[in-house]
């Protein structure tokens, strides 16, 4: 940098600021509720009582030096509150996205300071990546030892910076009440995202008279969603209205909205052939005439094909993420681009838009559905048909239906969707697997498909599964695990273990780092390097946490045992061993154009 | 280097929080983007701050960057400007022997030529002060250089927009709980023909 100049204009501002900008005096409903009288609380149980007031029962967190108050406190609330001891703070904060994103609710998390905060970062960016609302709460050491490297101190508020939609270090009491209100108002709102709260240990111990909890409905400084502009609604109709062969791509941003209605109306409505990237997966049930199938990298031929022939292209709550997109200068150019999205920064960002939709899109997908004529496009359809059958004989038939005498990943799947009807969640690590799984797991249901999108995180799968099924207690939850993310957070077999989390741990082994090595082997003349990986005896590993289970490697065994995993009252671990040098296909490699995607 | 960058100065309206110019900063430094200069101070609103930054970039690259700052959450608006766009200056303070000084030049005239004040003058040294641009502020230094220049600091740039009118009806939209027509202005709104003809 040049010239910096910081004149003295940040000065600290007093406590109650950050509650000023964010909470107006209280209106409507709020206004309506009688003021409790005063009452002394400390700060960490101010904390516990804004869980309680923002409908919080579940916390996954793991304790420390420096938010030892904060868990005192939990002491009292223990039958108010139920707190998931993890083993690891990068298993909570995962467990927590997964708890959110099946139960559509904010996920949240305790850890201590220095090192049980700097554990959260990995789960923080995948949480920012992926827009999945977290509120993490940490603890840190005394006000009057902040910058003197005291034990277990470390700067967090700016290690979190760029992985957070906002953060915020409280170090009085009497803060917290507005600090958590604004936490979960910006957690939730708009484009989701997690929020970091840094607690001093002085402000956890303080005593202050509280004078109850008001949520937060508004900061001035932050517009979660914009009015819509209906003339950009009429212009998008107008589009879709004239279209020969238009083609819709869907993002998680329809399972945030809570649009999936909506959105299946729009669709309906207009005919049009829709495609999902993997965070949309599950928006829209995998068996719908109209769903054509998954974008991007590993995603469907027809899909990627047919966006570089389509007339307008209609992306709905979705970021033309470079998976998706690939080559970005061959990517949809003859086409006109209508983008629905709550941020506006997204909006142009990798691909020009001809008509801005700015807003939510469970606003706007109605406001578009009724501008638009009823409409079929049978011939249209027929070409992601026809190439859906091309893919069906080069990949697909040989994936579900092998010949050889290894296991394929894609015939598990289908095994396993033959006995869950479609009915369960999916979560899954990253790798070959997670391909294969969100290529051919069916969904009948939103909010079902759990995976770790924009930052491809190994070691989300088994955590993210125990928060999934906390989520949504009375579904069936199968992890779909690679050997490799397995043994990045195994430690959490010991949560599952005391808390008897009923999850199916579904090993798909191929004793090799499997898309790196299916990489070297196409890109690198099959050097392999480093992707050889030696595993534990995976069976006896979960007896060790009396977690019963299984390992087969024959096809004959393969209904039976899946079976038996799913039928099995509580956690189970099935070890499937499937061929060693499988290829995910189709595959668009790195820089080439989305129509260039190979079969094999 | 790519000849559509040009020097922009992006000013950013923002609330008074501890730690935002670091959240301000790596939207940048994340993108491998050199803050030319960065100015922050109090703005025409009580209690509301006012960053001016200077980047050389592609205008595209500039709008996407000023998105991405209005999105966070202590953020009100932030504008981009070309240097035709703005008024603006820099200050610089230069420190001289007196000695010297006095011998070898004519001050006075020095003074006139340069737009220069003597903020200080001691009997061991003489410290100048002008505000003007770059080229302005620069040219002083090579005339006092071979003089024994002690010491030289210049500030970052501050500007004016000279389209704006001011912050205060803006803010007033901001602290509504529904947001305005002033409030969901964008780009496409002010270009409308132009964005509905491609």
């Amino acid at each position: 940098m040049a010239d910096i100049t910081t004149t003295a204009t940040h000065s600290k501002p007093k406590p109650a600021d950050a509650a000023k900008s964010g909470s107006p005096a209280p209106k409507g409903k709020a206004a309506a509720k009688p003021k409790p009288a005063p009452r002394e609380l400390s700060g960490s149980a101010a904390v516990l009582e804004a869980f309680l007031e923002e409908g919080v029962h579940t916390i996954f967190g793991y304790p420390g030096g420096a938010i030892m108050p904060i868990y005192d406190a939990l002491y009292d609330y223990k039958d108010r509150l139920n707190h998931i001891l993890v083993r690891h703070e990068q298993g909570g904060i995962h467990a927590a996205q997964g708890f959110a994103r099946t139960s559509g609710k904010t996920g949240v998390v305790f850890a201590t300071s220095g090192p049980g905060a700097t554990n959260l970062v990995t789960g923080l960016a995948d949480a920012m990546i992926d827009s999945t609302p977290l509120v993490c709460i940490t603890g840190q050491v005394f006000a009057h030892l902040l910058g003197t490297d005291a034990f277990q101190e470390t700067d967090v508020i700016n290690i979190t910076t760029p992985v957070t939609k906002w953060n915020y270090q409280v170090t009085d009491a009497t803060e917290i009440p507005a600090v958590l209100a604004k936490a979960f108002y910006i957690a939730g709102s708009g484009r989701p995202g997690p929020v970091l709260i840094d607690i001093t240990k002085n402000a956890q111990i303080q005593k202050f008279s509280y004078e109850g909890y008001t949520k937060c409905e508004h900061i001035r400084s932050y517009r979660p969603k914009p009015i819509v502009r209906k003339e950009y609604i009429a212009e998008a109709a107008r589009l879709i209205n004239e279209a020969k062969k238009p083609f819709i791509l869907f993002g998680q941003g329809v399972i945030l909205g809570k649009a999936e209605k909506e959105f299946q109306a729009f669709v309906e409505k207009s005919g049009i052939p829709a495609a999902w990237t993997i965070l949309g997966l599950s928006a829209m049930a995998t068996d719908h005439p109209l769903n054509v199938g998954m974008l991007g990298m590993h995603g469907n031929y027809g899909p990627n094909v047919l966006t570089n022939e389509c007339d307008v292209l209609i992306a709905i709550g979705m970021r033309f993420d470079d998976r998706v997109t690939g080559r970005l200068d061959k990517y949809a150019k003859q086409a006109k681009v209508i983008h629905l999205d709550i941020d506006p920064s997204e909006i142009d960002k990798n691909v020009k838009t001809t008509v801005p939709v700015w807003g939510d899109c469970k606003e706007t997908l109605p406001l578009l559905t009724e501008q638009i004529e009823k409409k079929t496009h049978p011939e249209w359809l027929a070409k992601f048909k026809d190439l859906y059958r091309q893919e069906v004989d080069a990949v697909i038939k040989d994936e579900l239906n092998p010949t050889t005498d290894e296991l394929t990943m894609g015939e598990v799947l289908k095994t396993l969707n033959e006995l869950t009807g479609g009915n369960a969640v999916i979560v899954t690590d990253v790798g070959q697997h997670q391909m294969v799984a969100c290529r051919y797991a069916e969904f009948h249901q939103s909010k079902s498909n759990v995976t770790s999108g924009g930052l491809g995180t190994m070691g989300f799968g088994l955590p993210a599964a125990i928060g999934a099924k906390f989520g949504a207690p009375d579904r069936t939850v199968v992890a779909i695990i690679g050997d490799g993310g397995f043994q990045m957070t195994l430690q959490e077999l010991g949560t599952i273990m005391q808390f008897n989390v009923n999850v199916k741990i579904l090993i798909l082994n191929n004793r090799f780092l499997g898309m790196v090595r299916q990489w070297q082997e196409l890109f690198n003349d099959r050097r392999y390097s480093f992707v050889d990986i030696t595993s534990p005896d995976f069976v006896a590993l979960a007896k060790a946490y009396r977690i019963e289970g299984q390992s087969i490697s024959d096809r004959k065994d393969l209904h039976s045992a899946l079976k038996a995993m799913l039928d099995h009252n509580g956690s189970y671990l099935l070890e499937v061993f499937t061929g060693k040098e499988n290829n995910v296909f189709p595959m668009v490699p790195q820089g080439c154009s989305v129509s260039e995607i190979r079969l094999k | 280097m790519n000849p559509n960058k040009q020097e922009y100065t992006i000013t950013v309206y923002t609330e008074n929080q501890i730690g935002l110019i670091n959240r301000i900063a790596i939207l940048f430094s994340r993108r491998k983007i050199n803050i030319e200069s960065l100015n922050t101070s109090p703005s025409e609103v009580e209690g509301i701050h006012r960053f001016t930054i200077v980047i050389n970039e592609t205008e595209e690259v500039v709008r996407k960057l000023c998105r991405q700052l209005e999105k966070q959450v202590e953020i009100l608006k932030a504008y981009y400007n070309t240097n035709e766009e703005i008024i603006w200056q820099e200050l610089a303070l230069y420190k001289v022997s007196t000695d010297e000084i006095a011998e070898k030049v004519k001050v006075e005239r020095l003074l006139r030529e340069y737009g220069a004040r003597a903020v200080v003058i001691r009997k061991d040294y003489t410290v100048f002060e002008t505000t003007g641009q770059r080229e302005e502020t620069d040219r002083l230094v090579s005339v006092l250089e071979p003089l024994g220049l002690i010491e030289f600091v210049r500030s970052a740039r501050v500007a004016i927009i000279k389209d704006s009118r001011g912050f205060h009806e803006k803010l007033k939209e901001f602290e509504l709980a529904e947001p305005g027509e002033e409030v969901v202005e964008n780009q496409y709104l002010n270009e409308q023909d132009k964005v509905f003809t491609m």
